[in-house]
Formats: C-alpha cells, structure tokens, sequence
C-alpha cells in the first residue's frame, strides 16, 4: 500500500478539478437547500402547524440510504448533476430547517417583545432582530450541514458525478490505492476550509457574542 | 457643551410633551388564544383617566390583568370591548406601528437586543423613525447621560456587558428615546435587588420631575405603587378596578375589604411615609426669649401635658429646652442648666422620618422649623400616633355607600 507520489505530481490538475468539481457540487446543494430550509423554516416558525408536517417529510428523507435515493432518482432525472443535487438538497433540509427554527426560537422572547412594542413591523423585527439572533444557530447548522454534503457528494460519483468521489471510486476498481488516498485528503481540507470560512463568517456576523460580561 | 447646535436641537429633548390616557370601559375576555399565548388575566369594564404628566401605578394580585391593560394601551393585546383614548383620540383607530413609534415601552425583563450595542439599543425608535445617523447617536448619548451611563464608557458596550441595574436604566433611556407622551412601564424595576430597586425608583422620580410624561405603571408591590404613583389603581381579581385614587387616600380609606388587605395592616405606617410633617396641625409651644424672668403664669402655662418650655433667640430661632421645674419665678431664664433645644424638623420632611428622629430624642417633641430655622411648632410622637389610630381605626370597616368594589366608587374620572 504505498503512495505513489509521482501520480499525484503528474496529475495535479486532475486532483484539483475534481476537489473544485466537489466543492461546486457541496456549495450548490448547501446553497440551494439553505435557501429552501430558510423559506420552510421561516413558514414553520410563523405558522407552528406547519412544523410537524416539514420536519417529519425532511426526516423521512434522511432516513432514506443515500445510495438508495440517488438509484431511486435517475429513472426520473437520469445520471446527472440535476439526480445529484436533488439528492443532496434533500438531505441538507432536516438539519438546517431545524436550524432556523431553534434559531429563531432560541431568540429571547423579551427582546421580542420589547421590539414589537416599540413599533417595529413584524418583517422589520424579522430582518433586524430575529435573524439576526437566530445567526450562531443557523450557522451552526450550516457548518454541520456542510460537512455532511462533502461526505454525500462523494456517493455521487455511483451516478457518474462526484468530484474526489471519482478518485476515490477508480482507486477501488483499479485496486490503485493513492486516488483513495488523495481524495480522502482533500475532501478532508476541503470539508476543514468551508468550516473556517463559516466560521468566520460567524465571527463577522455575531460581533456581540464575543463581548463578554467585564 | 454644545455650541451653535443647541437651538435645533431643542425639539428632540425629553421636554415633557405628555397626554391624557382614558380607559373607556375596557374590557378583555379570556379566549383560548390568549391562554395557550400565556398572556395574563382578564380585565372588566375598566374605566381610567390619567391626567397626562402624572405616574399612574396599576397594581394588583398576579392574574388581575394589570399587564393585560398595559398592553392595550400599544395594542400588543387588542381589547374585547371599549375604548383607549390617549388625548381623545381612539388608540384603535391608529396605524398600530405609528401608534407605538410614539409611546415608550419598558418591560421588567428589559428586553435589550444582545446583538447591538447599547446606544444602538437606545436608539431603536428614533432610527425606526428615520432619524439620520448622527443625530440618532447625538440623541442615544444625551440619553445616556440623562440616565445616568456615561457615554464614552456605554455607548459601545454589548447588554451582555452591563449589570442588570445600568440594563434597566438603558431599557427608560431607549423608552425616551423618541420623546414620546406616554410610557408604559411594566415593572421596569422587577428584576434588580432591593437596593439599586430603590435607587433606580429615585432617580426616576426625579427624571419624571423634569420629564412630566404621562406614565403607566404596573408593579404587584404595593409599597413600590405607593412610592411612584400620583394616582393609584388596584385592580382585583379577574381585572375589576377595585379602587383609584392618589395613593394616601387610598392607605386613608380603603374602599373595600379587599383593599384594605391588599394595602396590609401597616398601612397606617406606610402612610407615614407618604405625609409630611406640615401636614399634621402643631403643638402651639410656650416660648420664652433667653434673659426673660420666670413667672406663675409661664408655670400654670406648662402645667399640661408637655412640661417643657422653649427658649427662642429675638428671631424665634430655638435656643434651648427648659423643664417646667427649672422655672423659678422672679430668676431670670438662662440657657445654662437647660437641654439643647433639639431635635429640630424640617417641616417638609416626611412623618416616617420625623418619627424615627423623635423616638431617638431626649425630649419626645420635635421643634418643628421654617427654611430661617423660626420655630412654627411642636410635632410629639403622641400626635403621629393619633394620626395611626385614625387609619387604623378604618380596617375592617365595611365600605361607605358607594358599593366598594365596583369602578362607580372612588371617582375614576369618567363620570366627571
């Protein structure tokens, strides 16, 4: 089992287009199933009945093996970024849904109160004071999110998509174990980078949380 | 400190712009919304009017809808029935965010936002209004100080930062902010220790002194009702106006049973702090000016129950006590072998005061002073007392006439 190291010197844009193939496929799907979650999430929270209903469908996706539902959807969607991205959306909404709602239900209920009757409209209380709020847990959810859909995008590779998935894949067909090695790597700095990136998007968000008590 | 600025500014200062508010027969059913929202209790029939400029307390057993009238006032609960008048005009008939632009708002939990910083906090209202930029920090300054937080050291602190005491004073600044005629605060003091409770009430009182807003009050502690409150509403049970009145009278005459236990049975002793000692008729004292000669009559004068007699300076300022037997017709009055002629009252200070001071004295009579120190009476121990006993004398006595605890009795205003 040793690395062959004048592969990966001879291939360097092989590896970096599929960890740049990853990282578009992961990106996508958070950014897509953030935007989705965001939507529901703000419908949970504003009508509680809403909330059993979307957390449950969500959970009953995630539920659901991977391998599983990408076979599922390729009679419908075909071996394509579309089946991939459908699948990996769809993972993504239990965790961040469930993100934007404690978020927004972890907000204090006083300075709820207390911005309602001062005179904001509830879309201005929204935008100004319960998102806001809500930030450090929404992020946290992201960031779990994210890693998960780096791990997932690797399953893709099964549908012809993938990104390091592909190294990884060929080094077990062709018994060659330093694509394996390669792509475990990478999508390990990946899944590293794009947490430090959220995290400091946190700490440029949340200056308040790191104000502590004199 | 500020130069040409100063006049423009003028508008914007917490100048004391206040209104009326009237509640018009206000009542709030209990629903199966509001409970599952766990709002608190019912209010029936509430008739109020507050003059504007004047602290009107609501207090009351938990559950007796005192926060529930509150709320109404800035519509966060909308009423069943009735009207909410603030300056004649109907409360709901205003667009509501426009109606709470203009009426400050301050909870017991304080309600700061954690994200911003305190004279962001401060300025809430005044940016919702659209003020620019630079006045709104000018505006969150001034408040500030007013509340006493020095900017330079607050201004950019997190509420994390702060304790719960300098919290609650951000929590009246970001009230004022915007100036507005009325403010409903809904235990604004509940949630510090007794202490800074006592000196935030203080401050308070003293802002209000200048300010003269229009306030609405809501405490469950009756001594806190009492200390801030011009007037005085209890409410009872299930939201009915049990009495309304300033608070002295309501510590005088109960207007129901309800009252009188709800007020306690030291009623007559929290009135104390509520009177002053001008307030009680004064012993007339026997004087005499230092160097004047005993007499039979000074003697037959003392003969009573206070044998002491007071010797005054040519102004009638107190130069000392002299016991009855002292006085020796024919020798001359001297000052020499007498008491110092003390204790001297204020006569604006407070009985509760006065009394601790007589019972500390020598000689059980307070010598009772103008602002020139010239002697106006004499306050004993054994008068306060009287004033006790006619307080007392009230509990337990049925209410007069009017039907106690419904909202015709004491005068709510709106019969006027």
């Amino acid at each position: 089992m040793k690395i062959q190291w004048d592969w990966i010197a001879g291939n360097l844009d092989e590896i970096a287009a599929a960890t740049l193939d990853h990282l578009v496929l992961t990106l996508i799907a958070v950014g897509v199933g953030f935007a989705l979650s965001l939507a529901l999430g703000l419908a949970a929270y504003r009508w509680r009945r809403l909330y059993g209903p979307i957390a449950g469908v969500a959970g009953l996706i995630y539920t659901i093996p991977s391998l599983a539902l990408f076979a599922l959807l390729v009679p419908f969607t075909g071996l394509s970024v579309l089946s991939a991205e459908i699948g990996l959306v769809s993972y993504t909404l239990l965790i961040l849904v469930r993100g934007v709602v404690s978020g927004l239900d972890g907000v204090p209920r006083d300075a709820v109160e207390a911005a309602a009757g001062m005179g904001y409209t509830a879309r201005g209380r929204l935008a100004r004071v319960e998102l806001p709020l809500a930030v450090p847990v929404i992020i946290a959810a992201l960031r779990l999110a994210t890693v998960t859909t780096i791990g997932l995008v690797m399953v893709t590779a099964l549908i012809g998509e993938g990104g390091l998935g592909q190294l990884m894949l060929r080094g077990f067909n062709r018994s060659f174990p330093t694509t394996i090695y390669v792509g475990v790597v990478a999508s390990v700095a990946l899944a590293v980078a794009l947490d430090l990136a959220l995290v400091g998007l946190q700490r440029l968000l949340t200056p308040w949380t790191r104000a502590r008590a004199a | 400190m500020q130069h040409e600025g100063e006049p423009e500014r003028m508008p914007d200062r917490a100048t004391g712009r206040a209104a009326t508010v009237t509640f018009e027969h206000v009542t709030k059913h209990y629903d199966r919304r509001d409970r599952e929202r766990g709002t608190a209790g019912a209010v029936n029939d509430l008739c109020l009017a507050v003059p504007a400029g004047k602290i009107c307390v609501l207090v009351g057993p938990s559950g007796c809808g005192k926060t529930t009238s509150l709320k109404m006032v800035n519509r966060l609960i909308e009423p069943t029935s009735g009207r909410i008048l603030l300056d004649g005009a109907d409360a709901a008939a205003r667009d509501v965010t426009e109606l709470r632009r203009g009426i400050g708002y301050v909870i017991q939990q304080v309600g700061l936002f954690p994200h911003q910083t305190i004279a962001e906090n401060v300025a809430t209202v005044p940016r919702l209004l659209g003020w620019p930029g630079a006045r709104c920090r000018e505006r969150a300054e001034e408040l500030l100080g007013l509340v006493g937080l020095d900017p330079a050291t607050y201004a950019t602190r997190y509420p994390v930062q702060l304790s719960g005491g300098e919290r609650q004073r951000v929590g009246v600044a970001r009230a004022l902010a915007a100036d507005p005629p009325i403010m409903l605060m809904d235990e604004p003091f509940g949630a510090v220790d007794p202490i800074v409770r006592e000196r935030l009430q203080d401050e308070f009182l003293r802002l209000q002194e200048s300010l003269a807003k229009t306030i609405l009050f809501v405490t469950h502690d009756i001594d806190e009702a009492i200390k801030m409150g011009d007037l005085v509403a209890v409410l009872a049970d299930g939201g009915i106006l049990a009495q309304f009145g300033p608070p002295a009278e309501i510590l005088a005459n109960p207007a129901s049973p309800f009252v009188a236990r709800f007020v306690g049975s030291d009623r007559g002793l929290k009135r104390l702090s509520l009177s002053r000692v001008a307030d009680l008729e004064l012993l007339p004292p026997v004087t005499a000016r230092a160097g004047d000669v005993g007499t039979d009559e000074l003697r037959r004068a003392l003969a009573g129950s206070f044998p002491w007699l007071l010797l005054v300076d040519e102004l009638d300022r107190p130069v000392a006590w002299i016991a009855r037997d002292e006085i020796r017709p024919g020798a001359p009055l001297a000052a020499a072998h007498a008491a110092p002629a003390a204790p001297l009252l204020d006569q604006r200070a407070t009985l509760k005061d006065a009394l601790s001071i007589l019972l500390d004295a020598d000689v059980h009579a307070g010598i009772v002073v103008d602002r020139t120190q010239r002697v106006l009476g004499l306050l004993t121990v054994g008068a306060i007392a009287g004033l006790l006993r006619e307080t007392v004398r009230g509990d337990g006595r049925e209410p007069d006439g009017t039907g106690g605890e419904g909202t015709g009795g004491l005068g709510t205003g709106l019969d006027r």
